[in-house]
């Protein structure tokens, strides 16, 4: 009876300690987020989005050059890594045993583990060396290389849900391959499809590291694919390691943004998969 | 009249031989049943007729499957499918189509054209004909994810008429289905017969001795017997054919 | 044009595309090492093997010893797995085992996904301006040398961002503990804490420590939070509270200013070892928990 009861306490104990650890967890959370609140906010207003940084010393400016940046850094991402990894996600849907498919998936893998600081290694030997400057080019590059696994992944998973059955119905009708996967299969995945790509975006918005020497950061505005550009995420690291309360104040408002639309990207995403979701 | 000539016709996936000269004719007009045991090869007999093994690489295939004169292994397998109609074992409706997008899939996925009227007309001919028009034409654009499971396969079946196949393959069309839309794919089967031939997979022999005028008795890859099904259900001269039918095995 | 070309040849290059993209990304992957080796070539032959115990880092003489970079980095990245493993596990078992659904399980696991959320440069950004002042509080007490930022900087931040990794898999697996054996230990007067100690715990074990191999391999890749925070100094380490430096962090200060072959060559042999090993933890991770899936 007496040992009963110890063995009841230490896993009231225990039971205890779980629900505290797990919620301690979630303290830096409040944290972090409560000091974006009280410090970005307060720097954002129109000027913060439209106009450029100002000289050293002077008031005011904005971080519109960043913010045209990385909008610039994520379209390219998006176009070169988009219509790879639909394509590979489907090769690997639809060959599971091939030779080639194990291999592109070990690759797929790997990829995902490489630290994002080793890819912009890479692309800068690739890109940035030949071509003997920094710029976007190279930089969306580098995030398309971090993209690409998310939307492999997510690709092959919703696809491989599909049932046979579907592709079948499709086939026995007379459609060719390629229109039955494009028309009838990829329909019928698009809510994972499209959540795998937004949380891709979102993998990469925040990426500053593989950007350090492929985009490199501009304190102008530029638009240009063979130039270096400025990013949300390079701008914040930039301005928070140097000395001045403004640019502080400024990389305040910049993270408070960048994190706002990664939520949204991440919410996006959910809203989708819950609400897009096709019923077999 | 015999339609659909299926000569010889053996189906093995890498070493393992699944069907084994397999020859019978099928009239035109007319419910053909194919039964046996599971893993008797019946739907691969059923399969090989839409040339659907070719999605797999394993899949070999000989023999001649003839329809109105032509061998179909000898045409373009999309060609072939254009003018064979096939209702799976599942109701498979596309799930990202509404109803009347359903009914015209085979046009619309092919990028066949045809005019609003045509199609509107198509639409109608078809559900009227899977005996489902009443139940959905005020909801054609709706998606087909709501019919019930029986509603959701006659829609598969006027799927397949809406392509005007000249034989409609049935691969048990009944078997997901509860005991009263299974009836009722029954009777649309018989009505169906009047307009086009069918051949009907199933593993249900009262189902067989129901809807069809001549059936096949499988087992084991090979075709044991073939005739009129008012004869085979009386008569059967094979001693594995009454064992069967006697619920000795299967 | 596309219209007049036949089916067969659409077919067939609709089937060419998807089998070069899978080629392509395999090809990628093997090129991407193929860099990384022969930029380092120079390096490998003329660090020799001083690159993995060499104490003195100095592009100045071109010395390079990554030995206090490569302890650096395992010291941080274990220290933050340390700090993680109680709590990402209490928020495994909160998640996969005592609460599955309800308010206060889906406030956590919101919270998680937000920290997984948060790029890394906003924690560096954070912990420089919250978590460097505190411990600097905390070594003015303690009497050592305030600098703030340095190694314990940088794991505590590490150690808050990998949490997520670690927590997510991990609830996912103990999620998959069958729920027959569960019931059968309860039916048996099992408490709580020993159907978890006995029972759920060595079921997930695999899952677990793929959970870990992920959070590992994320924090010895990591970067901009870290190269914030972590003072930069290529050095050893003289204790927690010192500055040091690890593989990725010195990358990313380093290449841009590096002018000499040799220098390049050697910060492209740490990225390369950066690879090797995060490819390694990968494939472990992997093998363990193709494992684990066969089990079960």
């Amino acid at each position: 009876m007496h040992n009963l009861q110890i063995r009841q306490l230490i896993s009231k104990t225990f039971f205890g300690m779980v629900c505290l650890f797990s919620f301690l967890s979630a303290l830096p959370l409040v944290l972090i987020l409560g000091y974006l609140l009280a410090k970005g906010v307060s720097a954002l207003n129109w000027q913060f989005f439209c106009r450029m940084p100002q000289p050293l010393g002077e008031a005011g400016g904005g971080i519109a050059n960043a913010l045209l940046g990385s909008a610039l850094l994520l379209a390219v991402a998006f176009a070169l890594a988009v219509p790879l990894g639909l394509s590979l996600g489907i090769y690997l849907a639809e060959n599971k045993k091939s030779r080639l498919a194990d291999c592109a998936r070990l690759a797929v893998e790997i990829l995902q583990g490489v630290p994002s600081i080793v890819v912009g290694l890479v692309i800068y030997t690739w890109l940035v060396l030949p071509l003997k400057t920094f710029s976007a080019l190279s930089g969306g590059a580098a995030l398309a290389l971090l993209m690409l696994p998310v939307i492999v992944r997510s690709t092959e998973e919703t696809l491989r849900l599909i049932p046979l059955e579907l592709k079948e119905a499709a086939l026995a009708l007379g459609v060719p391959y390629y229109r039955t996967i494009l028309r009838v299969i990829v329909p019928s995945g698009l809510s994972g499809i499209v959540t795998g790509v937004l949380l891709s975006l979102a993998r990469v918005a925040g990426e500053t590291a593989p950007l350090l020497f492929t985009a490199f950061g501009n304190p102008f505005l530029s638009w240009r694919l063979d130039r270096p550009i400025e990013s949300v995420p390079h701008l914040i690291f930039y301005y928070a390691t140097s000395p001045y309360a403004e640019w502080h104040r400024l990389a305040w408002g910049a993270s408070f943004v960048l994190v706002l639309s990664v939520l949204c990207l991440n919410l996006a995403a959910k809203f989708l998969t819950r609400r897009w979701r096709v019923q077999f | 009249m015999d339609i659909l000539t299926i000569q010889n016709l053996c189906v093995s996936f890498l070493e393992n031989t699944v069907v084994r000269n397999v020859s019978m004719n099928i009239e035109e007009k007319k419910v053909t049943a194919v039964m046996g045991p599971s893993g008797c090869g019946k739907t691969t007999v059923l399969r090989a007729v839409n040339r659907l093994h070719e999605l797999s690489s394993h899949a070999r295939v000989t023999g001649k499957v003839i329809l109105g004169g032509a061998d179909l292994y000898a045409l373009d397998a999309i060609l072939v499918r254009r003018k064979i109609g096939m209702v799976f074992q599942r109701p498979n409706p596309f799930p990202t189509m509404g109803i009347y997008d359903n009914v015209v899939a085979g046009y619309l996925l092919n990028g066949l054209k045809l005019n609003k009227p045509e199609m509107d007309n198509l639409v109608e001919e078809s559900l009227r004909a899977a005996a489902l028009w009443d139940e959905v034409k005020d909801s054609l654009r709706k998606r087909g994810a709501w019919l019930s499971g029986g509603q959701q396969q006659r829609l598969c079946i006027a799927r397949a008429l809406a392509m005007h196949p000249e034989i409609l393959l049935l691969d048990e069309p009944t078997s997901a289905l509860d005991p009263k839309a299974a009836a009722s794919i029954e009777e649309l089967i018989v009505q169906l017969k009047k307009t086009v031939t069918i051949m009907l997979v199933t593993h249900n022999i009262a189902q067989a001795s129901r809807v069809s005028d001549f059936t096949a008795f499988m087992y084991l890859g090979e075709l044991v017997e073939f005739g009129a099904s008012e004869k085979m259900f009386t008569t059967p001269q094979d001693k594995r054919t009454e064992e069967y039918l006697t619920g000795k095995f299967g | 044009m596309l219209r007049s070309l036949s089916l067969q040849t659409k077919e067939n290059i609709f089937q060419q595309i998807l089998a070069k993209s899978a080629f392509f990304v395999a090809a990628v992957l093997f090129l991407f090492f193929l860099t990384l080796l022969v930029k380092a070539w120079l390096a490998i032959w003329s660090n020799g093997f001083d690159f993995f115990t060499g104490a003195v880092w100095d592009p100045l003489t071109g010395v390079y010893g990554a030995f206090p970079l490569l302890f650096g980095t395992l010291l941080t990245s274990v220290l933050a797995l340390l700090l993680t493993l109680p709590f990402a596990l209490s928020i495994a078992l909160f998640l996969g085992e005592f609460f599955r659904k309800g308010l206060a399980a889906s406030a956590l696991r919101s919270s998680v996904e937000l920290l997984a959320g948060i790029p890394s440069v906003v924690y560096g950004f954070w912990a420089l301006f919250v978590l460097v002042p505190l411990i600097r509080g905390l070594e003015i007490t303690l009497g050592v040398v305030p600098l703030g930022v340095g190694v314990l900087a940088a794991s505590l931040v590490l150690a808050i961002m990998i949490v997520p990794y670690a927590a997510s898999l991990s609830a996912e697996t103990i999620k998959l503990v069958p729920q027959d054996i569960r019931e059968a230990a309860y039916s048996l007067g099992a408490t709580r804490y020993e159907v978890v100690r006995r029972v759920i715990l060595p079921h997930a074990r695999s899952g677990i420590c793929a959970a870990v191999l992920l959070a590992l391999g994320r924090a010895l890749g990591e970067t901009m939070a870290v190269t914030m925070v972590i003072g930069n100094a290529n050095k050893m380490p003289a204790s927690l509270f010192d500055a040091g430096n690890t593989m990725a962090s010195l990358i990313a200060n380093e290449l841009a200013e590096a002018t000499d072959p040799l220098y390049v060559s050697s910060l492209m042999q740490v990225g390369l070892l950066l690879f090797l090993v995060s490819a390694l933890i990968n494939l472990a991770g992997r093998y363990v928990v193709k494992k684990f899936s066969v089990e079960t």
